[in-house]
């Protein structure tokens, strides 16, 4: 939560208030700093409790595949999420903010939270838990205009209407929908499900709006939703280094709704941008050699949360359980979902409860093992705490350590 | 028992939750509190009720209401819907709990607390195993 939710959705965050409860309760205990493959294996956490869940979610992402990825220029969402979030894998990231144009190619709620941090009024993002770097990067940022393109079209777009109105609603920044794209769609929704036909009718409006309003027109920023367009490859510099466009192939729909399919049309489009985000999809990795795994999913198979091939007693949730999509919610209600099976095998005795087991005691005892330092709950109170005593100097909910080493140092390892 | 002391008994206002089991779960609300201040205030044993603490950030406190008193509700906005269409079982009456507020006229309001897609499969599991 705190490293994925965008830093100026901080009501999104109170949930955390209710899972530090759980954390708390003496029957949860929190080991962090443990890597599963480096300091245990899965064989050993089967044996030492009687039930493994896998929750692990999903900490890759999907790539594009097409040349002129690896261009500087190019990012994929999760690194750069990662990067204004303060996650410490992604602190050294340096975007490159220079440019006037950035395409974002998805149509998600990643892909909306990317544009709103771009074009967000400094002062705004200035109260918020953001890190200082990405800040003061931002401060600097030449980004006045972004493109967030998707391969198919409005009907399928994979965000939601709360995102979207925030966007629309956000100040200095103008919507560029164009009404072209929404013709005959009014007529289309007629009787589809509340959540999609007030989607689409809130583009609808936002397309056919004209910019006649003081405050719009002279709107320094402006962004915009393009569709049916997919990349085909991003275009170098002349000197072959960074990226300065993206060739897109123009699609045409087969099918409707949700499994519609984008057929490239044989037409292409070049659109110009210094920066590009690819935004289509996390991706879950494979764990250990014991836990069976979808790589072309990229989720553990499963039946309602227990691994299916497995060892037995296994268990998984969340993305990468079902794949990365959804809300806290629905992450929520599936991980209920799965304590719900764990539940059931209890009862019915396929935990085998007679065997004793010992948890993180059993030997090798994983607290002592060489170089292996578990971080406590109350350990990471402690650097919770600090965060937010930094922040507060700064007028900010918290200051985001983003360096491991000086987490630990902090709490005495 | 202490904190209703300074209150005269016309600002109570009784209201019943139904909750996921069937249990019903009745209250005594001030007016003016939401629906959602009932659950916490009251330490109503409603699961995971409220996670975004009634700022509009999710939908876990999504109630339904009977036809009647769904129509005399306040009016609704579109933050709400927008975070109602998130919600799981949506359904022509529901609301969230934590943008309804109790007024003197609801005294005896029943609300359903809609069950999730754990709670479907909790129930096919007890009906399964009272059909072995």
């Amino acid at each position: 939560v705190l490293c994925g939710v965008a830093p100026d959705h901080p009501e999104v965050k109170n949930v955390i208030n209710t899972f530090t409860q759980t954390a708390r309760s003496e029957r949860c205990a929190y080991y962090g700093n443990v890597t599963v493959g480096r300091d245990v294996t899965v064989a050993e956490l089967r044996q030492a409790y009687h039930a493994v869940v896998l929750s692990y979610g999903a900490e890759d992402n999907r790539v594009l595949g097409i040349p002129g990825e690896n261009l500087s220029g190019v990012y994929s969402a999760r690194e750069f999420v990662g990067w204004y979030n303060g996650l410490p894998e992604n602190r050294d990231l340096k975007p490159d903010l220079s440019c006037e144009t950035a395409l974002v190619l998805g149509h998600g709620n990643v892909a909306l939270d990317i544009a709103r941090i771009l074009l967000s009024p400094l002062g705004l993002l200035r109260k918020t838990d953001i890190t200082d770097g990405s800040l003061a990067a931002l401060a600097c940022s030449k980004v006045k205009r972004v493109w967030l393109v998707g391969r198919r079209g409005p009907l399928q777009v994979a965000f939601t209407i709360k995102e979207l109105r925030e966007m629309i609603n956000l100040p200095g920044a103008r919507p560029v929908l164009n009404p072209a794209d929404f013709t005959g769609l009014e007529n289309a929704i007629k009787d589809a499900p509340r959540p999609r036909k007030r989607l689409t009718e809130l583009m609808i409006k936002t397309a056919l709006e004209k910019p006649g309003e003081k405050t719009q027109a002279a709107a320094p920023r402006e962004w915009g939703l393009k569709f049916q367009r997919s990349p085909q490859e991003v275009l170098p510099t002349a000197d072959g280094r960074r990226a300065r466009g993206v060739r897109m192939a123009l699609t045409r729909l087969e099918g409707s709704g949700d499994s519609a399919k984008a057929i490239p049309t044989g037409d292409v489009e070049e659109l110009e941008c210094g920066l590009v985000l690819s935004s289509i999809g996390y991706r879950s990795l494979p764990l250990d050699p014991a836990v069976p795994f979808d790589t072309q999913r990229g989720v553990v198979p499963n039946s309602s949360g227990r691994v299916a091939g497995g060892p037995g007693r296994l268990y998984c949730s969340g993305w990468v359980k079902r794949g990365p999509t959804g809300v806290i919610i629905t992450t929520m209600n599936d991980s209920f979902d799965t304590a719900q099976s764990v539940l059931e095998d209890l009862q019915a005795g396929v935990l085998d409860l007679s065997a004793s087991r010992e948890g993180f005691g059993a030997p090798p005892n994983r607290g002592q093992r060489e170089g292996v330092r578990p971080v406590s709950f109350s350990d990471w109170e402690k650097i919770d705490a600090a965060e937010v005593a930094r922040g507060k100097a700064a007028g900010k909910p918290r200051e985001k350590i983003v360096d491991p080493q000086e987490m630990l140092r902090l709490i005495g390892h | 028992i202490f904190t209703n002391l300074s209150y005269s008994s016309a600002d109570q206002v009784t209201v019943h939750f139904i909750n996921r089991d069937g249990e019903r779960l009745t209250a005594t609300a001030k007016e003016g509190e939401s629906l959602l201040e009932v659950v916490v205030n009251q330490n109503l044993a409603i699961d995971g009720f409220g996670a975004c603490e009634g700022t509009l950030a999710c939908s876990t406190c999504h109630l339904i209401f009977e036809k009647d008193a769904f129509q005399k509700l306040n009016a609704i906005s579109d933050e709400e819907l927008d975070m109602l269409d998130l919600a799981y079982g949506l359904t022509e009456t529901s609301r969230l709990g934590c943008q309804v507020c109790v007024k003197k006229s609801m005294d005896g309001l029943t609300v359903r607390v809609p069950m999730d897609v754990s709670d479907i499969r909790r129930q096919l599991e007890v009906e399964k195993q009272s059909k072995q």
